[in-house]
């Protein structure tokens, strides 16, 4: 998992810069043992992945919608955790979808800016070596699967995502789309997330307007499958 | 009614195909823009107010026009994900899907804020009649605003609302039920009218018991 959890100087030095209450709050939370989810960086500018994928769409991505589905994620896990001691269930029950959403948007992202590369660091090299077989194995060919993720990616109605899977208890891999922010285990516990591909509107409107099949075809010049092959290698074994 | 709605939650039963939910999706966008279209005045020409009727009701239900107001904003920056907002008039307070009220009467009749999913529209929940719409999905308001819906939101609240719109809806949608609540009453009295067990047809037969008529 790509979310880099633990709290250090970098990031708390961004806190300091970004909000004094913010990090009181978290100060406040750690001293009570509860785990403050951050948001990661990029490993790449946020103009790197041009022309696929502007650095507009890319910085409003990162810094505004990913970012507010951590702070969110955090608010409401410390409402939580405020409310489990007191047995206050209509409360906790009420928190779930806040977390669903804003955790699943948190882990979701935080694979997504994974899943991309700039060109000059290997983004858009099909994957080579045990993923690539597998690909080729379960459909036919690495063209065959660019095309199944576009028509399921292009006919998912309103928000989600679009995601390639490896499936450990079948043992095979899978392309499997998931509504909102939920994450792809929602759709099957053994579905681990190679890659996903974020098809909310704010993913691409900017650039694509409403043409999300120009998105998706063009997205495949930034994807980062030596991730995918990280992961794929790493999970199958 | 229920049906309809486990549509939209994608729990169909198996007759009901992919493509038949593909053609309702845009069949419901379609409505959805339109019914947006004229709820807008344009040039900041919105605004106006709502009518005497429709304040004196706003008032009862959400306590004060700043009240609906909030109300209806909230709802719409907490829609997770895509969909639309709604101020509706809603016949019954029922909030059980299908339950009929046997005991209607003008207190039952409430304006609502309601949040819905996607292309989902209240008018498939039965007893809703839409009076104004937000399209909160973020093709609405990326270009223009970017993440920052809820400016968005304030924005079409102060400056694009179309107040007389509103107002004839309103009227259209009380006088919807009111005819309906005559038909109902009528059907009835009929009902109630048409026979007793006395002067059942021959050989009729009454499923709840054993008689039969001689």
């Amino acid at each position: 998992m790509a979310a880099r959890s633990l709290l250090n100087r970098k990031t708390l030095a961004t806190v300091l810069r970004r909000d004094s209450a913010a990090l009181g709050a978290t100060a406040a939370a750690h001293s009570r043992g509860l785990h403050t989810f951050t948001l990661p960086d990029l490993s790449y500018d946020y103009g790197a992945l041009e022309p696929a994928i502007s650095g507009e769409i890319m910085e409003l991505h990162h810094k505004k919608h990913h970012q507010t589905y951590v702070t969110n994620y955090n608010k409401a896990l410390e409402q939580l955790h405020d409310a489990l001691p007191k047995g206050d269930a209509s409360t906790i029950v009420k928190l779930q979808s806040a977390i669903k959403f804003n955790g699943g948007g948190h882990i979701n992202h935080s694979i997504f800016w994974n899943n991309l590369a700039p060109v000059r660091e290997g983004g858009g090299e099909p994957p080579k070596g045990s993923l690539g077989w597998a690909i080729d194995e379960h459909f036919g060919s690495f063209e065959k699967l660019v095309q199944k993720v576009n028509a399921e990616g292009a006919a998912l109605q309103g928000s989600g995502w679009v995601w390639l899977g490896l499936d450990k208890e079948l043992k095979r891999l899978v392309v499997e789309t998931t509504a909102n922010q939920d994450p792809l285990v929602s759709k099957g516990p053994g579905l681990v997330p190679l890659l996903g591909i974020d098809v909310w509107e704010h993913a691409y409107y900017l650039q694509y307007k409403n043409v999300r099949p120009d998105y998706l075809k063009n997205i495949w010049k930034v994807i980062n499958w030596k991730y995918a092959s990280e992961v794929y290698d790493k999970e199958s074994s | 009614m229920q049906h309809r709605h486990a549509c939209f939650s994608l729990q169909c039963p198996y007759w009901v195909s992919k493509p038949f939910l593909v053609i309702l999706f845009y069949l419901l966008q379609v409505w959805n823009h339109d019914f947006f279209w004229e709820s807008m005045k344009p040039r900041g020409g919105g605004g106006g107010k709502p009518s005497e009727d429709l304040l004196k009701l706003i008032d009862r239900d959400f306590g004060s026009f700043e009240g609906f107001v909030n109300e209806f904003k909230t709802a719409a920056q907490t829609q997770f994900g895509s969909g639309w907002v709604w101020f509706a008039y809603k016949d019954s307070r029922l909030d059980v899907g299908n339950a009929v009220n046997p005991l209607r009467s003008d207190e039952d009749k409430k304006l609502v804020v309601v949040k819905s999913p996607n292309a989902v529209n209240p008018l498939i929940w039965g007893y809703y009649y839409p009076l104004l719409t937000i399209d909160i999905w973020e093709h609405a308001y990326y270009i223009d605003f970017q993440n920052r819906r809820p400016d968005y939101i304030s924005m079409f609240m102060d400056k694009l609302v179309s107040w007389e719109v509103v107002n004839s809806r309103f009227e259209n949608a009380k006088a919807t039920v009111e005819q309906m609540e005559c038909e109902d009453e009528r059907k009835r009295r009929q009902e109630e009218e048409r026979f007793t067990i006395d002067e059942a047809p021959a050989n009729a037969v009454f499923p709840d018991t054993d008689i039969v008529s001689e």
